[in-house]
């Protein structure tokens, strides 16, 4: 099932979400001349989160490479250098700040292969820090992968794992189309089992987390992680739930969710993005229109971010994303109302 | 603190001094002073309270760069407008906001600047003439058109001072808002606190000019690069620069050399620069500067300027004790504010 996982058979260690992508870029750029990181203070700085760390010692400044602070110069950098023949790998600081980006990245990265009649190609990958959680503030605590996902032309992965996170950035770089990767913040330091080799992880894949049967939980990003730790809880209350962590966003694998669906009849989605026009609504719109529809015994159910900005202080920040405790209450309210 | 008097003509009573000092009088130089003061106290404390796990998130101080926040906004009067930055608690204080007020903001309470809800990175203060301080690098100065463009619709004579970084300076927005105000002959004066670095790039990695105050040439207007740590220079320089934007010939960009003692932000490990470097700086603290400058030609005495000082320590203490004790906003208060009714 395309669920799977692929597991490399070789040396298996702990590592943190950050020296998984870090691990990730630096087997790039070993195996493939091409490949060159860049964007703000991702030199002897490290990253802002740390990510690219002592790359610079390794590979020198001309292939990790500090920019002058000029989003919409550096997306579009990446973007000419993609089509003649180089494959960069971009750092935008923090996810929000690609709002300074979009016009290379909707108007030329995306349409370029299209409007040149396939005759060019951009493989080009975006790395976005995003999320709330850091108290970090409206301007610097966006999940804005919902936006990128209604362009076609562009890829949107949320890897939620250290372990998809290496795979999923080299099978991004691998890729012959601009990707962006949204890694949430409050992910970076989290540890999880990483190969040592350099594997992918397909990218349109979901990946079930924990099976179930009495409700699918579908979440994204940290949501996937939040609604594992959910359905650890929700056990113990004797409602078996399954976890989807959707992993992609575009492509999405709605074959997987539909496929659980038809078992569990229950389906809450779960996401940081704002609620409105999100993820969630297409998810339960592909639902709506497709002949899974008949199996659902209550209706579908959105978790997503208030329609507020991200406060600041930290009590309102909890309360503008669902936290654990709001998915436990939905999932055992719908699997409730789905017996009445 | 409201003395704001910049006297010209009373420099003539103090021949022995440079003309940028003698241009201020005692109680201006008093009340810049105690600015400063505020500033760097302010700044001490907001450090204080993040070491002791008071705030989360992360902020930008400017200690080392009191000079340029408060000489830049002394010709400013009161209902002139300012725009400011991430790093932009010196600007605030500067243009006279209550620091019991920033510091509740600051403590994410309820009765802070923006209710809690923006933080040391948003702060705002905007019947006391500050439009905001800024998340984004460069985000205020396309906005600083704008008000530019009010204030001329309006003809009600006010000036607006938009402070940013060496690094903002390579946005297109600063590009764009430059040439905006040049072609429309806007009263703005556009501050750029160059500080040496971005986040961590040096602006000579990150800029082919040698000064920030060189770009000003591309779009028609005077540039001047000053001693950002000398306040008398500062505030000659920005007097020139708002009388021009008041008078209705346009805008003016001043750069301020400076420097930041601290870290960009909480997670600053300071790889990209030398200890050395921050001591040479540390040797230019500019409220030294001026303090030595006034014992020199006998216009303070050491006790007076100490009080300034312990007055300005007292002030921030209390601000603290008032912003801990202050209540949390309300979650059911969560969107409020997002659209105006
Ligand atoms: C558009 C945008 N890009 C990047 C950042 C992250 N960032 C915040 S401050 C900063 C450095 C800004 O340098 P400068 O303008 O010189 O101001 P300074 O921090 O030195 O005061 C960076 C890169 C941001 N907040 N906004
Ligand atoms: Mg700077």
């Amino acid at each position: 099932m395309p669920s799977e996982t692929l597991e490399a058979t070789g040396d298996v260690r702990e590592l943190s979400y950050a020296e998984a992508v870090r691990e990730a870029l630096g087997q790039a750029m070993e195996a493939d001349e091409r490949v060159f990181l860049f964007g703000e203070d991702v030199g002897v700085y490290g990253g802002a989160f740390g990510v690219s760390g002592d790359l610079v010692h390794r590979f020198g400044k001309e292939r990790v490479i500090d920019t002058p602070i000029s989003e919409l110069g550096i997306a579009g950098a990446a973007v000419g250098a993609a089509i003649t023949g180089m494959r960069p790998v971009l750092e935008i600081q923090f996810s929000d700040f690609v709002t300074l980006a979009m016009e290379q990245l909707v108007n030329q990265a995306a349409k370029i292969r299209f409007m040149f009649g396939g005759k060019a190609s951009v493989p080009m990958v975006v790395r976005l820090p995003g999320g709330s959680g850091t108290g970090a503030a409206a301007q610097h605590s966006q999940s804005l992968e919902a936006w990128f996902a209604h362009v076609p032309g562009l890829k949107v992965l949320q890897p939620s794992t250290p372990h998809d996170a290496k795979g999923m950035l080299l099978a991004a770089i691998d890729d012959p189309n601009p990707v962006l990767i949204f890694e949430h913040k409050l992910l970076y330091k989290t540890k999880g089992h990483v190969p040592a080799e350099a594997y992918r992880v397909p990218i349109g894949q979901a990946a079930i987390r924990r099976e179930g049967r009495d409700i699918t939980i579908v979440g994204s990003s940290i949501m996937a992680r939040k609604a594992e730790a959910a359905a650890e809880r929700l056990a113990g209350d004797g409602i078996s739930a399954e976890v989807i962590d959707l992993r992609s966003i575009r492509p999405i694998d709605f074959t997987t969710i539909a496929e659980s669906v038809r078992k569990t009849h229950r389906l809450l989605v779960v996401y940081e993005g704002v609620k409105t026009m999100g993820i969630g609504a297409e998810i339960s719109a592909m639902i709506a229109e497709s002949e899974v529809f008949d199996f659902l015994d209550a209706p579908i159910i959105r978790l997503g971010g208030a329609d507020s900005p991200i406060p600041y202080n930290p009590v309102l920040e909890k309360a503008a994303v669902p936290q654990e405790d709001d998915i436990v209450t939905a999932a055992a309210n719908l699997v409730r109302r789905g017996e009445a | 603190m409201s003395a704001r008097k910049t006297d010209d003509t009373s420099g003539a009573q103090r021949p022995n001094q440079r003309p940028e000092l003698a241009a201020l009088d005692d109680e201006t130089i008093a009340g810049a002073l105690t600015r400063m003061h505020l500033i760097r106290k302010f700044e001490e404390a907001a450090e204080a309270s993040y070491m002791r796990g008071l705030i989360h998130g992360t902020m930008h101080l400017s200690i080392g760069q009191e000079a340029s926040a408060v000489g830049a906004t002394l010709p400013l009067e009161a209902h002139d407008y300012i725009l400011s930055t991430h790093r932009g608690h010196g600007h605030c204080i500067a243009r006279g906001a209550e620091p019991k007020l920033m510091f509740a903001e600051f403590f994410g309470k309820e009765t802070g600047y923006c209710k809690g809800r923006g933080g040391s990175m948003h702060i705002a203060d905007v019947e006391g003439g500050n439009l905001g301080a800024n998340g984004i690098v460069g985000g205020g100065l396309p906005i600083a058109v704008g008000v530019g463009m009010s204030i001329k619709a309006q003809k009600n004579g006010r000036v607006c001072m938009v402070f940013f970084g060496d690094g903002a300076s390579n946005e297109g927005a600063f590009h764009e808002a430059l040439n905006m105000a040049s072609i429309w002959k806007l009263p703005v004066v556009f501050v750029c606190e160059n500080n040496k670095y971005g986040m961590s790039m040096d602006i000579s990695r990150a800029m082919a000019v040698a000064n920030v105050a060189d770009r000003a040439a591309a779009y028609a207007m005077p540039g001047h690069s000053v001693d950002g740590n000398d306040l008398a220079g500062v505030a000659a320089v920005a007097r020139e620069a708002v009388a021009r934007a008041r008078s209705g010939e346009g805008p003016s960009l001043i750069e301020c050399k400076t420097y930041r003692w601290r870290g960009h932000s909480k997670s600053d490990r300071n790889l990209y620069r030398s200890k050395e470097e921050i001591e040479e700086w540390r040797l230019q603290d500019p409220i030294r500067r001026l303090e030595d400058e006034l014992k020199a030609h006998d216009r303070f005495d050491a006790p007076s300027l100490m009080k300034l000082e312990e007055d300005a320590q007292r002030e921030i203490d209390t601000a603290v004790e008032f912003a801990r004790t202050c209540p949390d906003p309300d979650p059911k208060d969560l969107t409020r504010d997002v659209y105006a009714i």
